[in-house]
């Protein structure tokens, strides 16, 4: 029996010919009708205007800057009970709300967001009041777990603020006792809504409740 | 020393009725005779680790203060009552053990119970400017936050 070597299969010296590579051409080619359609600009597309007979493009800055706010909302660093291992396990590597543009921020001048996690104790109120009256505006507040929402099972005790919302305004109610590094981010995300549709005047919706 | 023993050291001297429970004596004196029974517990039965001080709420009876030593040597557990009736005044134990400061600042801050001699009374847990004692039967929770 005769045993044959492999016949060796030598790419053609010309890439042009290999057909994925074309292909691979051919998208990057379209790839820029492609991203006015994208996921990045969607928010900004219904906003940009085309001048009549011109090639000069218009759109309002409200909506570049609030595009800007949620696309880097850093909440400020700031735990207060359980809720915070949560919170933490969000901010880390495996659901890494990084992504999203939120770095938890140790300074509250910087910060934009506080996410109050946890149960707010009478004692603990002031700190937390004067940590939000630090944040430079406009900022928002998510209130994470049963215990900030409104006071948890500990709302019959003498020492707990029954819902952080008698001390600072909530923006979004994220349930849960402790709510998942899932409650969390969706929570997170419908506020990156509600930062879209802020305007300079302080008007905001509602507070949601999400999770 | 047996906790019998010890039983009746305290029965000689304090004229009470001791309960013994395994290694625990628990005795209950008058309030006049608290601070002697904290250094009787301390000189002769050698209870030299103070462990907790804390109170009771007997609503109509009034408070009762109750505290546990131990001596970690023989292992006999001291715990020791003291009903305050109608008063809210009761003798500091500072004198005899450091460590009853801060318990004592704390069952003043929840139960409202004045040590007198005690060195530092002030509160502990809550806040200062904290109006009531909130482990009393009779507090009513008003939902007092601040700044709303």
């Amino acid at each position: 029996m005769e045993v044959k070597p492999p016949t060796p299969e030598i790419p053609p010296p010309v890439w042009t010919e290999i057909k994925d590579l074309q292909e691979w051409e051919k998208y990057h080619q379209e790839r820029s009708a492609g991203d006015a359609t994208s996921n990045t600009l969607a928010g900004l597309a219904d906003s940009i205007q085309n001048m009549p007979g011109g090639w000069i493009m218009t759109t309002t800055t409200e909506k570049v800057f609030n595009w800007a706010r949620k696309s880097s909302i850093w909440p400020v660093t700031f735990g207060l009970a359980c809720c915070a291992i949560e919170m933490m396990a969000t901010f880390a590597s495996r659901f890494d709300v990084e992504r999203f543009g939120m770095v938890p921020f140790a300074s509250p001048r910087h910060s934009d967001l506080m996410i109050v996690s946890g149960t707010v104790t009478i004692k603990m109120a002031p700190m937390l009041r004067r940590i939000y009256d630090q944040m430079p505006d406009p900022k928002w507040v998510v209130s994470m777990g049963s215990c900030a929402n409104s006071g948890g099972p500990f709302r019959h005790g003498y020492h707990v603020v029954k819902g952080v919302d008698r001390v600072v305004p909530v923006d979004v109610y994220v349930p849960g006792c402790p709510p998942t590094p899932d409650s969390l981010m969706y929570g997170l995300l419908r506020l990156q809504e509600r930062v879209a549709e802020f305007q300079k005047t302080g008007k905001r919706s509602p507070a949601a409740v999400e999770g | 020393m047996t906790s019998s023993e010890a039983a009746t050291l305290i029965r000689e001297r304090f004229r009470a009725e001791p309960v013994v429970d395994g290694r625990a004596v628990t005795v209950a004196v008058g309030r006049d005779r608290w601070q002697e029974l904290g250094a009787f517990a301390r000189e002769r039965l050698g209870c030299l680790y103070f462990n907790w001080l804390s109170a009771i709420d007997w609503k109509e009876q009034g408070l009762e203060v109750v505290g546990r030593v131990e001596n970690l040597g023989t292992r006999l557990v001291l715990i020791m009552r003291t009903k305050l009736g109608a008063e809210t005044h009761c003798p500091t134990l500072v004198g005899v053990w450091k460590g009853a400061d801060w318990m004592e600042r704390e069952c003043f801050d929840m139960f409202g119970i004045t040590f007198d001699g005690h060195p530092d009374l002030r509160r502990i847990l809550l806040a200062q400017d904290w109006v009531g004692h909130p482990l009393r039967k009779d507090w009513v929770d008003t939902g007092y936050t601040p700044y709303r």
